[in-house]
């Protein structure tokens, strides 16, 4: 059951990451991107993460993906213009590295096996929070001042004069 | 119960396609995409190793990526407005204005 749950899953994402690179317009490539978030939320809760699962949601479908449609709406884009193709020479390399690249990365991970432990490890809210203010309770609080200058890079980037 | 490589598998296959997009787009916000696809497959093999290894740090890391991916995602999308409001265009290869 928990194997048919997980191809399901494993399904719908790798489908919608094909989607995201197959789109012409990005509002279609960034919608496709949602599915693909959802389906990794999906994972999470196979794997007990249930925080994380929600979190996922919350704020990588939620507010990430949201602020990127917003963006492509903001700027009425017209759809990708095919430009000349400077790559022509490259891609006779590329395809022959990016393939050896990929079979490379496969092996290396397809026969990695590790024992797992029972009872599960629980991702819950508490669990993390524990975690998080006692171990990590310094890149915790960096964490906030990254936000801070982040937004405050935001809306300098984002004024009319630069 | 899942055995670890099948998520590994899934999370090497999520990042190679991410990766292949940030090559072969040309629209800078197609290459953001492509980098959030790459950090949704990493936190996957993150939340796997955890998983299996009864360790909560994986999670942590992931929540973290999570932190670093909104705040790349805000100052990259207005970095975007701002390109866009200079150059009328979108795509990486016109942005030549640093190139001789």
């Amino acid at each position: 059951m928990i194997e048919v749950l997980f191809l399901l899953f494993a399904a719908i994402a790798l489908g919608a990451a094909i989607n995201v690179l197959a789109q012409k317009h990005v509002l279609y490539s960034s919608l496709s991107l949602i599915v693909l978030l959802t389906a990794i939320s999906g994972l999470f809760i196979l794997m007990q993460a249930e925080f994380l699962a929600v979190i996922n949601v919350i704020v990588y479908a939620g507010a990430i993906m949201v602020l990127f449609v917003f963006v492509i709406m903001l700027l009425n884009l017209p759809a990708d213009e095919d430009g000349e193709d400077r790559l022509r020479w490259l891609k006779l390399i590329g395809i022959p590295m990016g393939l050896f690249l990929s079979f490379m990365v496969i092996r290396t991970v397809w026969d990695v096996r590790a024992t797992p432990l029972t009872p599960e490890l629980a991702g819950t809210p508490q669990a993390i929070g524990a975690s998080l203010f006692t171990d990590y309770v310094l890149p915790f609080e960096l964490t906030s001042l990254l936000i801070l200058i982040a937004l405050m890079g935001a809306v300098v980037f984002a004024k009319k004069d630069l | 119960m899942i055995p670890l490589n099948w998520y590994l598998i899934l999370g090497a296959a999520l990042f190679l396609l991410g990766m292949l997009g940030f090559f072969v787009k040309r629209n800078i916000i197609a290459l953001l995409l492509s980098v959030e696809i790459m950090l949704n497959a990493v936190n996957l093999t993150f939340v796997a190793f955890s998983s299996q290894n009864g360790q909560i740090n994986g999670q942590i890391f992931v929540f973290f990526v999570l932190v670093v991916a909104a705040a790349e995602a805000a100052v990259g999308l207005a970095l975007v407005i701002a390109m866009f409001r200079n150059r009328e265009t979108l795509n990486v290869d016109r942005s030549n204005l640093l190139k001789w």
